[in-house]
Order: structure tokens, then sequence, then C-alpha cells
């Protein structure tokens, strides 16, 4: 069970979770110190790592959409935080798999910031109030690097398995 | 079962006789493109190799290309490290396709790749820019994708569990009325489709609009696609495509124009007569929010940008300068330009397009994509209102979540800077 920490709206674009004029930082051990930065309060305290690892972000359709720019997921990943969206934007979508950041795609998704929410493999149980909403699959096609824990770990056992094959 | 245009090329691009929507597929990639984010893809890719024992050698580096454009030339010290490392990179990798900051050969990533005829019909194109699906403007599938997905293409020449995506078909009947231009078709569009209306699909375009449009104007529609969450557009290749790939490229291998299917399936097809069009604008802070052009005519702006990969080109600075000539900006308003690349930059100075723009009292800036997203030059105050020829008006976006953007054609941004509030071209003389 985790707490929900923030909630945003629908069509949160790549520019308020990570404004370009912060592109030039690029580290994944960097970014978080950005995430969210026009939204002072929530940014203060991922700076201040004041969020448990698995807090939830809560956010409408779209979230991600504009910029391919990975820093917006590498953000969010750095402080462990679960991201619910009624859906998300494809390259985001892909970029969040590959580092392993952690999403469900609810589209029926309510809950409030304070809301305590159970995450199964097939709904979101919002134990505040008692209502659960069904989960959609992430895309199949990219379920094996998911298990993999990310693209870098997938890659590098493709070459790997390549190089013995050798 | 016919294909659809992108069904077609990753058949190619996986040696099968032929794929269908959903089929997950490793094709591979013809061209891969960066631009200064190319320092976060080298990280990642060293990161792939850690503790390998392999050495770290690209798959192939004549399909490499980078491009510095997002901060040229470097606005920090941190840019201008990131553009070194890049730059050692590229001279170790042997990659032959970068473009360095420079007055000749350099400029917007999206304007290069057709300038030296890095894409050709029926490839598979991807860069780490949403924007790479500017690229279906010649017939290729061509599509963003983050950085650590481009290392791992750098290390495999193919992009890992690619989904085919469906295909939504759109017909564009009609001609385009004077002062109507490409841009407010795929304005129109993306405000039908709605910013998640193509998700996860490509958009292909059709029709005698389409015939008749140059490649410039296809590359402003294919590049905006993504605006409707789309994977990719895509322009079947015609006639127009070899003779810019042949003329203005200075491509001389054989072009393969491969076309889809009369059978083709198509998830949705959608019908649009450009005749009925009007000036279209894209209104805070989604591209989706398009009116027509009465319903914001009169607002007042502080600031109008013409250039980006969008409309950046030198038919787009035309269309400016032939409105502004011997006009001024008015008082109050800030005008910037900034040509896609450093040869439209050139041939607009040749033209006396430039003179032009300067005398009017326009700011030229080098080719780049600063202003564009708010990330070298050009920001905005709190409450200003910018009116801009590029792809993006979220929030935030020019540099300043407490301002607005709007987005136009290149006509209707030459025609507000002389009154300095959003006005119709076509009721102006010229």
């Amino acid at each position: 069970m985790a707490k929900v920490v923030f909630k945003v709206g629908d069509d949160v674009s790549t520019d308020i979770i990570y404004p370009g004029r912060f592109m030039a930082t690029v580290l994944p051990t960097e970014t978080p110190q950005f995430a969210f930065i026009d939204y002072p309060d929530f940014n203060a305290k991922v700076k201040k790592k004041e969020y448990p690892p698995q807090s939830i972000i809560v956010a409408g359709k779209n979230f991600g959409c504009g910029s391919s720019r990975e820093q917006a997921a590498s953000c969010l990943k750095g402080p462990d935080f679960v991201v619910i969206a009624r859906n998300f934007s494809r390259i985001f979508l892909q970029n969040a798999i590959n580092l392993g950041l952690k999403m469900v795609i609810c589209p029926a998704i309510e809950a409030s910031e304070g809301d305590e929410l159970e995450l199964t493999a097939d709904q979101v149980i919002n134990k505040t109030s008692g209502k659960s909403f069904p989960v959609v699959a992430l895309p199949k096609a990219r379920q094996v690097i998911i298990d993999a824990g990310g693209l870098i770990p997938f890659t590098r056992k493709l070459l790997l398995d390549a190089k013995d094959k050798r | 079962m016919g294909m659809t245009m992108v069904e077609k090329i990753l058949a190619k691009a996986t040696n099968q006789a032929a794929v269908k929507a959903g089929d997950v597929l490793e094709p591979r990639v013809d061209m891969a493109m960066s631009h200064e984010n190319g320092a976060l893809v080298i990280n990642q890719f060293s990161e792939i190799y850690k503790d390998t024992g392999l050495e770290a050698k690209v798959w192939d580096p004549s399909r490499i290309a980078i491009i510095f454009d997002h901060r040229v030339p470097a606005e920090s010290s941190k840019t201008a490290g990131n553009q070194k490392k890049i730059r050692d990179f590229v001279a170790k990798q042997g990659i032959g396709k970068f473009h360095d900051i420079r007055g000749d050969g350099g400029g917007i990533c999206h304007q290069i790749l057709p300038e030296y005829g890095y894409v050709r019909p029926g490839n598979v194109v991807v860069g780490t820019d949403s924007h790479t699906t500017s690229h279906g403007a010649l017939g290729a599938f061509s599509f963003g994708i983050g950085a650590t997905e481009m290392a791992a293409v750098w290390a495999l020449g193919r992009v890992l569990n690619v989904e085919v995506p469906g295909t939504i078909k759109v017909v564009c009947e009609g001609k385009f009325k004077r002062h109507v231009a490409p841009k407010d078709l795929i304005l129109h569009l993306i405000g039908k489709l709605t910013s998640e209306g193509a998700n996860f699909k490509v958009i292909e375009f059709h029709g005698p609009a389409i015939e008749q449009m140059s490649t410039s104007g296809r590359l402003v529609i294919c590049n905006m696609t993504v605006e409707a969450g789309a994977t990719s557009g895509i322009v079947p290749p015609d006639a127009e495509t070899v003779r810019y790939l042949q003329e203005e490229a200075g491509v001389k291998d054989k072009l393969d124009l491969l076309a889809p299917d009369a059978d083709a399936v198509y998830d949705q097809v959608i019908t649009i007569n450009v005749s009925k069009l009007q000036p279209q604008i894209a209104c805070p802070h989604t591209v989706d929010n398009v009116k027509p052009i009465k319903e914001v005519a009169g607002i007042k702006l502080n600031q109008i940008v013409i250039g980006s990969c969008t409309n950046g080109r030198l038919d787009d600075l035309a269309i400016a300068a032939k409105i502004l000539k011997g006009k001024k900006v008015a008082k109050g308003t800030r005008m910037l330009i900034f040509p896609a690349s450093t040869r439209i930059y050139l041939q607009a100075l040749k033209k006396g397009y430039i003179t032009t723009f300067m005398e009017a009292g326009a700011v030229v800036m080098n080719s780049g994509c600063g202003p564009c997203l708010g990330v070298h030059q050009g920001a905005l105050a709190d409450g200003d209102v910018a009116l801009a020829t590029t792809n993006r008006n979220f929030k935030g976006r020019m540099g300043n979540p407490n301002a607005e953007v709007f987005l136009c054609s290149p006509a209707v941004a030459a025609a507000s800077a002389i009154t300095g509030v959003i006005t119709d071209p076509r009721k102006g003389g010229k």
C-alpha cells in the first residue's frame, strides 16, 4: 500500500515534468532535482527526499506527451515513484519501461492526494474511498524488457548471449 | 490482405513477405539520429557494455547522424561539455554524419536529414527527438525514441520489440486557398483527432492536395503528426520526392518508391477538403486546442517567432518576406526569425529576405531549436503572449509557465507582426 503524494490533470507534457531549460542536465542521477520544478512544493519535497519509495503520482490522460526527452522519466525513476495515469503517451511509456519506472494504466482512476492505494496485477484499490478500478496491461511487446528490469540489462544480455554463440 | 506504407517498410526491414498491424518485430535501422541528447545516449551506451568484456563499438557508424541544434552555440559550460563529449565520441567511433556548430552545414536535425539525403523512401529512421516523425515526408517510417532506446540501437542496429502500428489514412482533397498552408491543414487535423487521437498509430497522407504539395510542406504535416499522438506520419513517395532528393539533396542512387496496396487495411479514413480551410490557430496550452483564426483575431502579442523544424524553411521565409517587405514590426512586439538550416539562411540572404526582415525590425537568429522549446534565447516574461510557427504550445514551452503560446502558419505570423495582434493574412493587400 502506498500514498498518493501528487495529483495532476490531463495532457501533462514533458515541458511540465522536466522543462526544456534543464535539458542540459542528462544524467539520471542528477535529473530528479528538476522534476516538476514549476510546482515548487512538490519539487522541494522531491529534492529533500521526503517521499518514500513507491509513492504514487496520479495523472489524467496522455501523461508525458510531447518531447522524447528521457529526463522526464528518469527524474521520476530516481525517487522511485509509481505513476498511475488514465493513459500514457507513446514515447514516455517506452522511456519509462526502458528505465524501469513503474507505471499503471488505469483509465477510470479516481484518487486524491493523501489517499492510500493498493496495487494488484489487475486493479487499483483505493483504500481511502473503498472503490477499485481496473488496470489495462502494459504493451505485451515490452513485457520482456520490464521483466529484465529495463532496456540496459536486456540489451546487455542480448550482446552477451550473441558473444557466447560465437 | 494488402499492406499499408508502414507495413510494407517493416516487412522489408525484417526480410518478410508480409507483416500486419500488431505484429511484434525487430526492424533493422537505416538511420539513427541524435542531437545534443547524444550525450545521454553515450552514457547509456557505455552502461550497456559495462562489465561485459565487450568493446563498445556502434553497429554501423555510417548509419548514425548527430546534429547540434538545441543549444547552438552553447549557452552554458554544461552544454559545451555535453557537446565536447559527443565530439570526442564521434571521432572515436568514426561517425561521419556529424554536424557541428558551423555557418556552413549546420542546422536543425529535421532539416539536415532531408537536406543531406540521409533519408530515403522505405527507410526505417529513428531519432532521439519526438519530431523525427518529419521524415515520413520522404516515404520513410520515421519515429522518435528515447536515449536508452537509441543506445540499444547503436549497439544492435535494430529496434527491439516494435509493435507494427495501425494506420489512419487521411485523404486531402481540393486546393489550398491563398494564405492557407500545410500548417493550417495539420493544425486542423490535430484539432479533429485530439492530442491522443492517433496514439500508437501512423498517419498516412493521400489525395491531390498532398500530391501537389512540395517536400517542404510534407515535412510540416509529418513533423506535427506527433502532436496527435502518432508514432509517425508518412507520405507515399512520388515524383516530387525524387525531385527533392536528387535536386536539393544531391542523391544519386536508385530510389525505391514503394506504395501502399490498394486493399491495405486502415483503422480509420478521414477526408479533408483543403479548399474549405481557413488559417488555423492552436491556442494555449495544448496543440489540439485549435480554432479558426476569426475566433482569436485581435489578441495582443508580445513576441512573434518564425522558424523551427516545422516552419523555418525557405518557402516559409519567402511568404513572411513578401508580407513584411517595406513594413515594420509593430511597436511593443518583438519578432524573432530563425531559419531551419544554415543553407536556408544563406539562400534567404541571397534572395534578400534577411534584409527585408531586419529592415522590418525582426531579429534574425542563427539556425537552431532554442526559442521553440525555451532552452536558448527568446524566453518569455510572465504574462507574455507569443505567436509562433513552431510546433508546441504546452505550458512552459517557451521557457515560462506563466506565458501563453499560440501556433500558426508563417503567413499569419508575418501579418500579425505588422499589427501586433493576431491577424488574418488574407485581409492584407499581399
